[in-house]
């Protein structure tokens, strides 16, 4: 590590440098916009991912810790980044229609949403402790604006106030695990952590103690149980261009929470958080596919697929392989895409004044629109891990993690879930194909959508069938 | 011609029916007519492309021919690898055929969204090709669990009225029993480092180990067969499916079953099935005597067959492991082979007869709209032609010489012998109890007086339906006759087999 910053350390940042200033100017900007050219801020926010993305594709892939290693730039990263601009660049495509018929399409909506993107870009590039509280902080600050956006709903007031009071909880804990951390090694840096972990074994409760608040927080943040409770309220209440957001671009900064911290800093102490990791693994497979099977809101059985899947991401985490951690990126990757297309189906079939959000509003769909109760039955069977879509390519990958481990219980459990998953996922395969329709099935008539939401299911039959691609990428990643 | 066997064969009559499936889908209902003759004519094309599989196959080796492959998964060394033996031919042949059929006897019956209709049968058919064909372990899970989706939907959509249930039933089961089978999969490939089937075959594996992999597979393979007591999704999935839904369950699904035992159970881990045969030996008995037994109490017609089923493919599975037993009495695998032909030639047998029994039923159903055996009665004095081939079907269903169902059960039991008097005094029950059962349908449907106002205005088989049904009892009633050309081919490949079943791992 140099002590001095040099001119490499801010080529390393443009992409953030320049996604912070754009977004400052669309905030600027938009103050004196008329709602008639409110288009200039979505646009204005779509080419400012572009432009980030185009920055993100020109770092290096070599791993550089610059600025006295607070920030790292790795393949890695810059895989999380470039995915992350792109689902946040197809939650604005979505979302545009619903909130212009919401009379919702206000600058504030794209503002936060480029503000959390900054705080995933920080957290995927986190060096130290500190630099990942930063990022966590801002992305989970825009994420409470977020819920609370459509200001005159009570009901996303309620999420929001919800969620604000439980995140700040999970923050404090997980702040208070990096201090303990702190106390007892003497570093924030992440690298240094990893050396020390190994050099002060001896203290192993201390170490132990701050390790269960900051999984804590990281439970908390992905929504694993017995942390997850936040998870249904928010997604229900949010508006649905706002869940979208939610559940689909956070999840590769949580992935980044845990690989850096877990993985690169306390790597040594694996054992010591593996069991802990298994515990939230499992019980989040178990509870979020039992209890969706009961939901009859599909925003709320989205929810609880997110939770069981979460638990699949610790799995090839707390595999505490490379191998594993691999599988896990795979996982998020692939999960990211399906929960964008499953609840863009949402945003699809809403129109002004009616949000499809209850199953029984896709009932019939296969009648009245066939493609797109295609499009959803790709999702839905993906996500519910059957061959040959993406979603079963991810589950083999972290079973696979797990059982080179040893711990075949585990998958054998896991997979069992995963057939109580099925059923609820099957159940909204049924109200489209085997139902009457009701009268009121419509889509979404803009273009935009419909192209975007079509290639994103193909997608996930296409990264299913030509996995390898994904799979290379994420390898040359972590080289 | 000879150009033709350096096709890729495989994989044309696995995407042919695919591709052509996702078309027929895309040309819709409004053009229902266009759809009819593009999938028959993507069928009968499938159909086609697997003669020259036949013709071209070396019935003289063991190993796998037309193979093709090419790089898949590398990083899993998992690889797109096809190639047929002579287990996987027959049941390939068995599955462009059957398809056919079943198109045909869909034709006008079908008037809710024909084109998916059809599209799904071509989907599924590309896909259980994919099944019998794939040499590369992942590559066959893919298409195992892949054939679910359009099962799932066709019950679903065309199914009766408890549809529903039973096509959730029916995934759920089938999903719970692969999803072990698929925990398995990946053990073995952490250890041999490789998907491909071969690799699995020659890698060392502990008793323990064996036995484990056992039951994963057996999970797997036993639902899908099936096997007591695991067998109750299929009356459901059979009585509510449509009728061409039920005969490729029959004639296929559950053939696939009985091919996991050979391709995977018997040479994979042959310690831990010398080890658990009895298990197996004991529930195919009881499928055998007890399933018989519930197939007599039954009053729907599809029911009825759908036990039958489950008892003759108690046959499969007694075939497939009565060897062990023979090898432990005989000392020598001479009777092994006999045992595994006669699964074979039964799971063909099985595949034809209850597929065309469905077949019958569906024609009945067509007509009076009720598959109860009591409004039925004296259905020949207006259905002769009808009537004639329900009781030819019906005899080989009861295994009389001379038709199909007689080779299977009579090696099988024949096998049985040499391992012990009691499994072929068991077994060969079945010749009373299945004579009965599917005597006693015929008696109380076709024969006797006239029962009702409803029989009486029925009308005799169209065209269409005699072509249907007069292609399958000629393919009957030659097996039964001639089995030579099937068992010829699969010889050599059972021969390895054996080998393989006979090498300890451990």
């Amino acid at each position: 590590m140099t002590n001095s910053i040099t001119a490499l350390d801010f080529t390393l940042i443009r992409p953030e440098m320049f996604l912070l200033a754009a977004t400052c100017l669309v905030l600027i900007a938009d103050l004196f916009i008329t709602d008639r050219h409110r288009q200039l801020s979505y646009f204005a926010s779509l080419l400012t991912l572009g432009v980030t993305a185009v920055l993100v594709a020109a770092t290096p892939g070599e791993p550089h810790r610059v600025f006295h290693g607070m920030f790292v730039s790795d393949g890695v990263a810059r895989l999380l980044k470039l995915v992350t601009c792109g689902t946040v660049a197809a939650v604005f495509l979505y979302s545009r229609d619903y909130l212009i018929k919401r009379g919702l399409f206000r600058g504030e909506y794209f503002v936060l949403a480029l503000f959390a993107c900054f705080g995933i870009f920080i957290m995927a590039s986190a060096g130290s402790l500190l630099t990942m509280y930063l990022g966590i902080e801002l992305l989970a600050l825009s994420q409470y604006s977020l819920v609370a956006f459509d200001r005159d709903s009570p009901v996303a007031a309620e999420s929001a106030m919800k969620y604000f009071v439980l995140g700040a909880i999970a923050s404090g804990a997980l702040l208070y695990g990096i201090s303990i951390i702190y106390g007892v090694t003497g570093t924030f840096d992440l690298a240094e952590l990893a050396m020390r972990v190994d050099v002060i074994a001896a203290n192993k409760v201390g170490l132990l103690f701050g390790l269960a608040f900051l999984m804590a927080g990281i439970g908390f943040k992905f929504g694993a149980v017995p942390f997850h409770m936040w998870i249904p309220d928010v997604y229900h209440g949010a508006p649905t261009s706002v869940t979208l957001f939610l559940g689909a671009a956070p999840k590769l900064a949580y992935f980044a929470l845990a690989l850096r911290v877990l993985a690169e800093g306390l790597g040594n102490a694996v054992l010591a958080w593996q069991d802990m990791l298994v515990v939230l693994a499992l019980l989040s497979i178990a509870v979020g596919n039992v209890v969706a099977v009961a939901q009859t809101n599909l925003k709320r059985m989205l929810a609880y697929s997110t939770i069981s899947n979460v638990g699949f991401i610790l799995l090839g985490i707390l595999a505490g392989t490379p191998f594993g951690y691999r599988a896990a990126l795979f996982y998020t990757i692939a999960y990211v895409i399906m929960a964008l297309g499953s609840f863009a189906m949402i945003v699809l079939l809403s129109r002004k004044g009616f949000e499809a959000d209850r199953i029984e509003d896709f009932r019939g769909l296969a009648q009245k629109h066939p493609w797109f109760a295609w499009m959803m039955l790709f999702l839905m069977v993906s996500t519910a891990g059957v061959p040959p879509f993406v979603g079963f390519f991810a589950k083999l990958y972290v079973i696979q993690a797990i059982l080179s481990v040893g711990l075949t219980w585990l998958a054998i459990a896991a997979v069992l879930f995963s057939v109580v998953g099925a059923f609820y996922y099957l159940r909204i395969v049924k109200v489209m194909f085997f139902d009457a329709p009701t009268e009121e099935v419509t889509v979404n008539p803009g273009l935009g959508i419909r192209v975007l939401l079509s290639l994103n299911a193909l997608g996930v039959l296409a990264l299913g069938i030509f996995n390898s691609s994904l799979v290379e990428t994420i390898s040359k990643a972590f080289r | 011609m000879s150009t033709i066997y350096h096709w890729p064969l495989l994989s044309l009559l696995t995407w042919l029916p695919v591709g052509g499936g996702v078309l027929v889908m895309l040309v819709g209902d409004s053009r229902a007519s266009l759809a009819r003759w593009l999938a028959l004519a993507l069928a009968l094309a499938a159909f086609g492309l697997s003669v020259p599989l036949y013709l071209g196959f070396d019935a003289g080796s063991a190993a796998l021919q037309f193979q093709e492959h090419a790089s898949w998964v590398p990083s899993l060394h998992a690889d797109y690898h096809l190639g047929v033996d002579g287990i996987a031919l027959p049941l390939i042949m068995l599955t462009t055929f059957s398809t056919v059929l079943v198109l045909i006897a869909g034709w006008t019956v079908i008037e809710k969204r024909p084109s998916q209709y059809f599209a799904a049968f071509l989907i599924m058919e590309g896909l259980m090709v994919g099944v019998f064909s794939a040499a590369d372990a992942l590559l066959f899970y893919v298409f195992w669990e892949a054939m679910l989706i359009p099962m799932f939907i066709i019950i679903g959509i065309w199914g009766g009225a408890r549809r529903v249930y039973a096509t959730i039933k029916f995934f759920l089961y089938t999903f719970l029993g692969s999803v072990l089978m698929l925990v398995a999969l990946i053990y073995l490939y952490l250890k041999a480092g490789s998907y491909d089937l071969d690799s699995f075959y020659k890698l060392p594996l502990t008793l323990h180990e064996q036995m484990l992999i056992f039951l994963a597979f057996f999970a797997a393979f036993a639902v899908k067969v099936p096997m007591v007591p695991v067998h109750t999704w299929l009356p459901d999935a059979h009585v509510e499916a449509p009728t061409g839904g039920s005969v490729i369950l029959a004639a296929i699904m559950l053939k696939m079953g009985g091919y996991g035992f050979l391709r995977f159970s018997l040479p994979i881990t042959p310690d831990a099935s010398r080890e658990l045969d009895w298990l197996v030996i004991g529930l195919s008995l009881l499928a055998v005597v007890y399933i018989g037994l519930v197939a007599l109490a039954q009053t729907d017609m599809k029911k009825l067959i759908a036990y039958s089923s489950i008892a003759h493919m108690g046959f499969v599975t007694l075939g497939c492991f009565v060897g062990f037993e023979i090898v432990a009495m005989t000392g020598s695998s001479q009777g092994a082979t006999l045992g595994l032909s006669g699964a074979m030639v039964q799971m063909i047998s099985h595949g034809l007869v209850s597929g065309a029994l469905f077949l019958c039923v569906g024609v009945l159903y067509d007509r009076l709209h009720t598959r109860e055996i009591g409004a039925y009665g004296g259905v020949i004095n207006t259905m002769p032609v009808f009537g004639a081939f329900m009781v030819l079907f019906a005899m080989a269903n009861a295994g009389l010489p001379g038709t199909s169902g007689f080779v299977g059960e009579f090696l099988v039991v024949l096998a049985s012998f040499r391992a012990n008097f009691w499994y072929a005094f068991l077994a060969a029950t079945t010749l009373i109890l299945g004579a009965a059962y599917t005597l006693w349908l015929v008696k109380r449907v076709v024969f006797g007086e006239v029962a009702n106002e409803g029989v009486a205005g029925l009308k005799d088989l169209n065209g269409r339906e005699a072509l249907v049904l007069g292609i399958l009892a000629v393919a009957v009633l030659a097996l039964g006759v001639y089995p030579k050309p099937l068992t010829d081919v699969m010889e050599p490949t059972l021969q390895h087999l054996v080998q393989l079943m006979s090498v300890s791992k451990a």
